[in-house]
């Protein structure tokens, strides 16, 4: 009896376990389709196919936001901050739309390398606080999103795709 | 050990303890639950940009745990039944289903009510999103397999194989956020690392969490106590308690 339940123990694993490797190789094979959307930096490689729907995302560069005082234009750019994509887009922005939020907007590559967006959508970053300490780390001379941490997480992905590219 | 394991697998005998561990589950749970959502809706900081949209956290957060650790759950319960043949398992596993599924529920609505104010879409098809909702279909799934048979043995071999199998979207889940780009942001709050917010809005959140848990256990008690009386109806044990009861 003893042995006959270690057997259909390691029956049971070993089924978990070639399931679990069946949806692993399934999930790496489509690894470039489950992205939610493409970076700058793909986009300029070429990654990303040109006139149809497409979602790029990063962040919105600093100072880069122009409103056109007359309509609801406006244009921005994306950065990883290894490369920029210029975003137009005409509609109301998402209340967490600002400088130095990540976004990611829906869109259509145009020829000139800009990016025409039907729909924006603000992503927001892990880390809460209330206003008042928001404010006090930015007095300290700290940004609440600490950009820094963000530009060396990019950095570090970029390295492993020049190793992976070199192999 | 293999004496308690052997007690614990008795359904008189976990019937006995669970009515003793049952009524301090729901106080702990009700307790929890309560001082969490009053501190964690009306007297926790609103966040500093999404401003009280925030408050979600306290029931989205606890509500997305309690969906992917009751379908663990529920995969360890279904391999003892299917290898050990431990029928209390079998009913444990089958009365933490629709909660789970309940959870998982929770977990997605929130999230939709969050998204809107935030994201501005309350749905977008990207990992942790979608693995999501193959959770709550597996959780779908294995609630129906168990309808869907006349032998109350094979239907319970169906959903335990279902509930093993599945456990495989679990780390999906949890890593979808790291391993592609997403909309979604990384965790707040894990057990290895400092939570990604200040004390006075993640303790209200522990509460919170803690407080799903104790209403999970407390649930799953209640609902398997029901479980054996029903499975077990014809054992002497039961009739004697009827017996009891009646007089």
């Amino acid at each position: 009896m003893r042995a006959k339940r270690k057997q259909k123990l390691f029956v049971t694993l070993g089924l978990v376990a070639l399931a679990a490797i069946a949806v692993g190789l399934t999930l790496y094979a489509l690894r470039s389709n489950i992205n939610l959307f493409f970076s700058p930096v793909q986009i300029v490689e070429g990654e990303a196919p040109m006139e149809r729907q497409i979602r790029a995302g990063g962040m919105v560069k600093e100072g880069s936001v122009a409103r056109n005082p007359d309509s609801l234009d406006v244009g921005f750019t994306v950065t990883d901050y290894v490369e920029d994509l210029e975003v137009r887009y005409s509609g109301i922005l998402p209340d967490l739309f600002r400088e130095g939020q990540g976004v990611v907007v829906v869109g259509e590559l145009q020829p000139g390398g800009w990016l025409r967006a039907d729909q924006v959508l603000a992503k927001h970053d892990e880390n809460y606080m209330p206003p008042e300490v928001a404010q006090a780390l930015e007095e300290a001379g700290y940004s609440p999103e600490d950009y820094q941490a963000k530009a060396a997480e990019v950095g570090k992905r970029l390295e492993a795709r020049a190793a992976s590219a070199g192999q | 050990m293999w004496a308690f394991i052997h007690k614990l697998g008795s359904p008189k005998w976990f019937y006995a303890i669970s009515a003793r561990l049952q009524p301090w589950c729901w106080g702990a749970a009700v307790a929890l639950i309560l001082v969490g959502s009053v501190w964690g809706l009306a007297f926790a900081p609103a966040d500093y940009q999404q401003g009280n949209s925030f408050r979600i956290i306290y029931v989205h957060v606890p509500a997305a745990f309690l969906a992917q650790s009751i379908f663990v759950t529920m995969a360890v319960a279904g391999m003892i039944f299917m290898v050990w043949r431990i029928k209390l398992a079998d009913m444990a596993a089958a009365m933490m289903a629709p909660l789970g599924a309940g959870m998982t529920f929770v977990a997605l609505f929130s999230g939709a009510v969050w998204g809107m104010p935030t994201w501005g879409t309350w749905w977008m098809w990207d990992a942790r999103l979608t693995s999501m909702l193959i959770l709550f279909f597996l959780y779908i799934g294995v609630i129906a397999l168990r309808g869907a048979f006349a032998s109350r043995d094979s239907a319970s071999r169906a959903a335990s194989v279902l509930a093993m199998v599945g456990v495989i979207n679990i780390p999906i889940i949890k890593y979808s956020v790291e391993w592609w780009y997403t909309l979604h942001q990384p965790a707040t709050f894990s057990i290895t690392s400092r939570p990604a917010m200040p004390t006075e809005m993640w303790l209200p959140l522990l509460l919170m969490v803690l407080g799903f848990y104790c209403f999970f256990i407390a649930v799953t008690l209640m609902r398997t106590r029901s479980e054996i009386l029903r499975r077990e109806s014809s054992k002497r044990w039961v009739r004697e308690l009827a017996a009891e009861e009646g007089t």
